[in-house]
């Protein structure tokens, strides 16, 4: 299913990140770090809260408008009840939507902010998505100072959050068309590769997207994907040349394996995941490049696995989901 | 390959081609092998040995603490084991309020899980993680989370253990 937006942009767009975000690639590029994962607050919950809110208030500060310009506060996170969204959105006093898409929350949010803009009524929307590697450990898997031993497939939760705002007047980066995906699942059980369950879902997101906007990979200056890692980012390349045909050449990469410098960062194992990986490195690199006119057209596809440990433990399997955001420098 | 270029020669809309490739070319078998060959396998017989390394060094841990216990305090031989292993759990647990436990867990594998720090690591890092909710709700409830089936079942095989060896060796 694929919408084609004709009066959607990017205004600004903000990020703060944790300690191993900021040792990672882009560890300058964040307007905001922390040196430990409590951010000043006394519980790592808080602390994703207080992250939400930072990154709200610098974006404000880029827009130069203020909340009350804000017609819908949409927030993502990967926590149960979107908590961390839930309890920051209290601060803001706006019209809020929490929504759940595991890691792929960052493109459902800018479809369904897209979609609202149609709207004449609304003409700004907050997109906000946040992850935290010790509250997505504690939920998801052990206990924090377990420390289990983990194996090379696993990938690692960004600690970090990211907002952009998105506007009906006209700016530099358009939002010209996004994909929503299906859910799939082609019975993955084992809950550290998430590349593996996550691959086709992304494959056939692309193919969608591809089939439904008339273009093919040469079109696109980049697709970046969101949290496969290193192992996933192989399987998605060799999916897409077996079961459609596309081969998807040096135009693809991974946010997960970019993210991190997996060589000076073991703990990292595969790379980063969580919803806010793709954010970070959209928001940060790929929106400067777009501004420097290095990139024209992208595509953003964020995957997302949704696991759930109680289905897991009933030997479910992991479903997984992709939606795709096309991003384009207008003149 | 060529089924493909074959199915877009004839024209078939992509639906239906879509469906007849998650049937035919990549079902659920195929793409596990396919997985496979990506994925890498962990290195178990490294894991294997550094477990069984740490693992040695700790029982030997152990050991030294009983034979110090036995030859410079004269205590007995059954009590020595007993406090012994309240050491070790002494031990591990500090290590993981101090916060570095994990870090060795993670590089010494199964090593320093198996034995009795294992155990008491477990126990003191689900009660570090739920300190916040409060000692009930929190501690109180969450303090077994990870240990809660090797309490059971330990007890569990202790009783069937117990009843056979009454039945069989008479005590």
């Amino acid at each position: 299913m694929t919408i084609n937006f004709n009066n959607v942009y990017l205004k600004a767009t903000s990020t703060v990140a944790g300690k191993d975000e900021k040792e990672g690639n882009f560890g300058k590029l964040y307007d905001k770090t922390y040196d430990d994962y409590y951010a000043g607050e006394k519980t790592f919950e808080q602390s994703e809260v207080k992250m939400i809110n930072d990154a709200v208030n610098i974006v404000f500060n880029k827009a130069k408008i203020k909340l009350e310009n804000i017609d819908v506060v949409i927030g993502a996170d990967l926590l149960n009840q979107i908590t961390p969204n839930a309890y920051a959105s209290v601060k803001f006093n706006r019209p809020f939507l929490g929504v759940y898409n595991a890691c792929a929350s960052m493109c459902e949010e800018i479809i369904i902010g897209s979609s609202l803009l149609q709207n004449k009524e609304i003409s700004n929307v907050l997109c906000n998505v946040s992850s935290h590697n010790m509250t997505a450990e504690r939920q998801y898997r052990n206990p924090v100072e377990y420390g289990c031993p983990k194996p090379k497939r696993s990938t690692f939760t960004v600690t970090g959050s990211a907002s952009c705002i998105l506007t009906n007047e006209k700016q530099k980066i358009k939002v010209t068309s996004a994909t929503i995906g299906t859910t799939t699942d082609m019975g993955v059980t084992d809950i550290y590769d998430m590349g593996s369950v996550m691959a086709p879902s992304a494959a056939r997101t692309i193919y969608e997207h591809l089939k439904d906007t008339n273009t093919t990979v040469d079109d696109y200056d980049l697709i970046l994907t969101g949290d496969l890692g290193v192992y996933g980012k192989e399987i998605l390349n060799v999916y897409m040349l077996e079961a459609y045909d596309i081969d998807l050449k040096d135009k693809h990469e991974d946010s997960a394996c970019i993210i991190y410098q997996r060589k000076k960062q073991p703990q990292v194992k595969a790379g980063g995941s969580g919803p806010a990986c793709l954010a970070l490195v959209t928001y940060t690199d790929i929106i400067n490049k777009m501004m420097q006119g290095k990139l024209k057209k992208v595509l953003l596809v964020a995957t997302g696995a949704l696991m759930s440990p109680t289905m897991n433990n009933q030997k479910l399997s992991l479903p997984s989901i992709s939606h795709a955001v096309c991003l384009e420098v207008v003149k | 390959m060529l089924f493909f270029k074959l199915i877009k020669k004839f024209g078939i809309n992509y639906q239906t081609f879509f469906i007849l490739i998650l049937v035919i070319k990549m079902d659920k078998e195929s793409y596990k092998q396919m997985t496979s060959k990506i994925v890498p396998q962990e290195n178990k017989l490294k894991n294997g040995i550094i477990a069984f390394v740490v693992g040695g060094l700790v029982g030997l841990l152990g050991q030294i603490i009983v034979f110090v216990l036995e030859n410079n305090f004269n205590v007995p031989h059954k009590d020595a084991t007993s406090i012994m292993i309240v050491i070790l759990i002494f031990i591990a647990s500090l290590c993981t309020a101090l916060g570095f436990f994990d870090n060795l867990v993670s590089k010494a594998k199964a090593g320093l899980i198996v034995p009795i720090t294992g155990f008491a690591h477990a126990m003191t890092s689900s009660m570090i993680d739920y300190k916040k909710e409060g000692l009930v709700t929190g501690i109180g409830a969450n303090a077994f989370k990870l240990t809660g089936s090797v309490i059971l079942y330990g007890v569990v095989s202790a009783y069937v253990f117990g009843i056979i060896r009454y039945l069989f060796f008479g005590g």
